[in-house]
């Protein structure tokens, strides 16, 4: 195995032990806290915070993902980006931690968003294929949406509660429930769960994320990544939680999912695509006992949270060991293999029968549970038990197509010559699906160390959590579970013809995919249309615009702002300023009547020495002398290009009422707002200050020079930037050219 | 544009021009003038010689490319801005250094704050130049 392979794989063992010692800890009912300040003026902290809830999800994104990465090492070993791939995977890894440990809520965002990236980089992995672009581009899109949400939803807990931290805000009672701003509130941070953990209607991203690798897949968008959402509904319950509001979205949003998933589960002849909507299934179904705050639900959340993880990366991997061995991951294809893949048929069986809920696999207490949980539902016992009885039928029937038909199924020939895969690949299905049979025959061992303490942060005390156990007498969820297998089985038998009735379903049906599709290329012609409509290119109607939008915006601000006619009081005039007004006089005028551009040029430049002087009359030498160089070179640098342009041919004055009454317009105003700034009193603190702290503290006699590279210095800095930049661009725009522009 | 008399002027003149912007940034702390004016002074010099002389002339007799006079420029002032940094002052605080200062004269100021004029002069310079240039060449 080479390094790039094997890296990964220690960094996550080893932080899978570090968290691992904090069991004992977490589980005696403790919470573990630290606090660094990062930005305090923004009420930033990098805190972490560590409790069943964090902890649990933290043993299973290191666990799976040394799993995983171990896996990967050798699923990808030879591939040209294999580093670039354990770069990714590990990077997602730390962001999937830091979202669950971080105490703050804006750096569980950061962390959020993350993971939302490295996620896109993981789908997008086969970049040379279109279908992987589109589908990372998607999950980006729909994930990024739901992220701003959150983060509006984050601002608005933080103004409401006073805290970023989301263990104070837990603790404060009511903070949220009480607040005015609880519906949007709630609104908002589901809009981000529901989106990242792929609820209908944000769920078509799930199935296409399915073009990442296997391994990815297994881990992203099964055990984890997916989970992000179910962990943020889960983290606020305590603030959150308890209204109708609350109860009724996550029940109804939970169950529709967990149904529709199922059934389109069984659509699926791609074995990938069938756990991809079963785990749809159970994102609903974690959704919908998360509604809840009775502790059976919040422990059957907690416990079908780890039930879950476990089975479907171990099948998911099982299903990557197919695909590599085999070629094909079609369940149409693929009979009998059990000879030539022994241990994989085995960690396959065992994790479908904690899939489907068999004792005694962790999966049938997880079912129980859920059973349990879902009489206890406060809105409507039947309506979730329902939803719960048909999904988990299904996912009998499901588990009965990924895991035994492949394997045991004499249906058909099985494919020749296919080889066990290598131990590393084994590892993690073998390890996982283990597990789920360890603790479906010990619960008290996963009920002591992680349900317990997840259920206390869920719900605030580890009483309410219900024991975990296989047999829990002759009771409803027990009949329940009876008339579960057998519907699944008969739904088994029948799955042929049930797959056909559902694809003629679905192509019949409006697709949201498709919907998808025409919603990107209306955002794209929208703005297309906008842009053309706003950048005409012609440079006369950006000028209109921006003049006109001047004067009115001003025009308007002084009729609002400012009473009475500015006092006229006669000046004192002396004959210069009077040569000097006619001088700038006739360069306005020379300039609106020539039809030479260079006439015209000239005549702007007339004006403008004709500022420079009155710069000098008024004692202001510095800027006299820069307009004067400024207005030199602008006439030169015209003059060179007007030579080659043609003669202005301008519309008749009469036509050009508009340009009138804008330049008028501003002449006026402008006028009018200088006329007010001098008649008023003028603040000259700041005038005061440079004038005494010039030549003592800074060394110099030219004020204007004294404040520009040293009083405001940071301010020149920028300016001159901004002077480079403009270079930059216009030389940009004089060397493109016109051809390159157009292809 | 080809007149010999232009030509001659502007080589003169091009000359008289930069000794006269280097003059004018040096005084500008006490007396008007600095690093915008110097900057402004010197690129009408070079400008007025692409005319007379042609761009590529003109190019040659700046020896550096104008983009990366104004990058220089830049760099510099931030660099004077940074050095304030050993004294440990806050970013773009003047330091001076007056050698020869005696009781009556302060002898010959050296500071942060010429080192960031000159930054000023190359940026407002090769900013110019690099749009004349390219303006010249474009039409």
């Amino acid at each position: 195995m080479t390094p790039a392979g094997l890296i990964p794989v220690i960094i996550a063992g080893s932080l899978f032990i570090w968290f691992a010692q904090m069991i004992p800890v977490i589980g005696g009912g403790d919470t573990l806290r630290y606090v660094w300040e990062w930005v305090p003026s923004l009420g930033v902290n990098v805190s972490i915070y560590i409790d069943g809830l964090s902890l649990t999800f933290a043993l299973l994104i290191t666990g799976i993902g040394a799993l995983v990465m171990l896996y990967s090492a050798r699923y990808l070993a030879g591939h040209v980006h294999q580093a670039r791939f354990s770069l990714y995977l590990t990077s997602f890894m730390l962001a999937m931690i830091g979202l669950v440990i971080s105490d703050n809520l804006l750096a569980l965002f950061v962390f959020w968003e993350l993971t939302t990236i490295t996620s896109y980089l993981l789908i997008g992995f086969s970049h040379d294929t279109v279908k992987a672009r589109r589908s990372a581009l998607q999950a980006l899109m729909m994930t990024g949406v739901g992220g701003l949400a959150l983060l509006a939803g984050i601002i608005l807990i933080g103004t409401t509660a006073g805290t970023f931290e989301m263990s104070e805000i837990n603790a404060m009672d009511g903070v949220l429930k009480d607040s005015v701003m609880y519906l949007p509130i709630v609104l908002l941070v589901l809009a981000g769960a529901f989106t990242k953990s792929a609820q209908m209607p944000f769920h078509f991203w799930l199935p296409n994320a399915m073009a990442a690798p296997t391994p990815v897949s297994a881990y992203l968008h099964s055990a984890t990544m997916v989970k992000a959402g179910v962990y943020l509904m889960a983290r606020t319950h305590p603030s959150l939680a308890g209204t109708d509001f609350w109860l009724w979205t996550l029940t109804v949003f939970g169950a529709i999912t967990m149904v529709f998933a199922s059934v389109m589960a069984l659509r699926q002849t791609d074995l990938k695509l069938a756990l991809a909507y079963t785990t749809l299934m159970a994102l609903g179904a974690l959704t919908l006992l998360l509604g809840n705050e009775s502790g059976y639900t919040i422990t059957a959340a907690a416990t079908f949270l780890v039930v879950h993880s476990l089975y479907k990366a171990a099948l998911f991997l099982v299903v990557g060991i197919l695909d590599a061995q085999t070629g094909t991951r079609d369940a149409n294809s693929l009979f009998g293999l059990a000879r030539a893949l022994p241990i994989t048929a085995t960690a396959a069986a065992i994790a479908a029968f904690s899939m489907a809920g068999f004792p005694p696999f962790l999966g049938f207490i997880g079912k129980e549970l859920k059973y349990a949980g879902a009489i206890a539902v406060a809105s409507e016992p039947i309506f979730v038990a329902g939803a719960v009885l048909i999904s988990s039928a299904l996912m009998v029937t499901i588990a009965g197509i990924v895991s035994f038909r492949p394997f045991w199924s004499k249906s058909g020939t099985p494919i020749p010559n296919v080889k066990e895969a290598p131990w590393p690949m084994l590892v993690g299905p073998v390890v996982l699906a283990i597990l789920g049979a360890f603790f479906g025959i010990f619960p008290e061992t996963l009920a002591t160390t992680l349900v317990n303490p997840t259920v206390a942060a869920i719900i605030g005390n580890a009483e309410d959590a219900k024991e975990l156990q296989l047999w829990a007498g002759v009771n409803l969820p027990l009949f329940l579970s009876i008339a579960t297998f057998v519907l699944g089985f008969t739904l088994y038998f029948y799955k042929q013809k049930l797959r056909e009735i559902l694809i003629g379903m679905t192509t019949r049906g409006p697709s949201f995919d498709n919907g998808w599709d025409k919603l990107m290329a209306g955002i794209a012609s929208g703005s297309k249309a906008l842009t053309r409509m706003i950048q005409t290119g012609v440079l006369y109607h950006y000028m209109v615009v921006t003049f006109g939008t001047a004067l009115v915006v001003l025009a308007v601000t002084l009729w609002f702002r400012s009473t009475g006619i500015p006092a006229m009081g006669v000046p004192q005039v002396e004959l210069w300023d009077w040569l000097v007004f006619v001088l700038v006089l006739l360069g306005a005028i020379l300039t609106l009547v020539t039809n030479s551009r260079i006439t015209a040029i000239a005549g702007l430049g007339v004006v403008g020495i004709g500022m420079a002087m009155i710069f000098i009359l008024y004692s202001a030498p510095d800027v006299a002398i820069t307009q004067l160089l400024v207005e030199t070179l602008v006439v030169v640098l015209f003059a060179a290009a007007a030579l080659k342009l043609p003669h202005l041919t301008p519309e008749p004055l009469r036509k050009r009422w508009l340009d009138a009454l804008i330049a008028i317009g501003l002449g006026v105003v402008t006028t009018v707002i200088l006329l007010k700034v001098t008649t008023g009193p003028i603040d000259r603190e700041l005038t005061t200050f440079f004038e005494t702290a010039s030549w003592p503290e800074a060394f110099g006699q030219n004020i204007v020079n004294v404040i520009l590279v040293d009083f405001r210095a940071l301010d020149t800095f920028g300016e001159i930037a901004v002077v480079l930049i403009a270079a930059i661009s216009i030389f940009a725009l004089l060397k493109a050219k016109p051809e390159e522009e157009e292809q | 544009m080809n007149s010999v008399i232009l030509i001659a002027g502007a080589r003169l003149q091009a000359v008289l021009l930069l000794v006269f912007s280097a003059y004018m940034l040096l005084r500008g702390h006490n007396a008007p003038g600095g690093g915008f004016i110097g900057g402004l002074i010197a690129a009408t010099g070079f400008v007025v010689y692409a005319i007379a002389c042609g761009t590529a002339d003109a190019r040659k007799a700046l020896r550096f490319d104008p983009g990366s006079i104004a990058g220089a420029g830049l760099g510099i002032a931030l660099f004077a801005g940074l050095m304030a940094a050993l004294w440990g002052d806050a970013l773009f605080t003047g330091q001076w250094l007056f050698i020869g200062e005696t009781e009556d004269d302060k002898g010959i100021p050296l500071s942060t704050v010429l080192i960031f004029d000159i930054g000023v002069y190359l940026v407002v310079l090769g900013a110019i130049l690099s749009i004349a240039f390219s303006l010249e060449e474009a039409v």
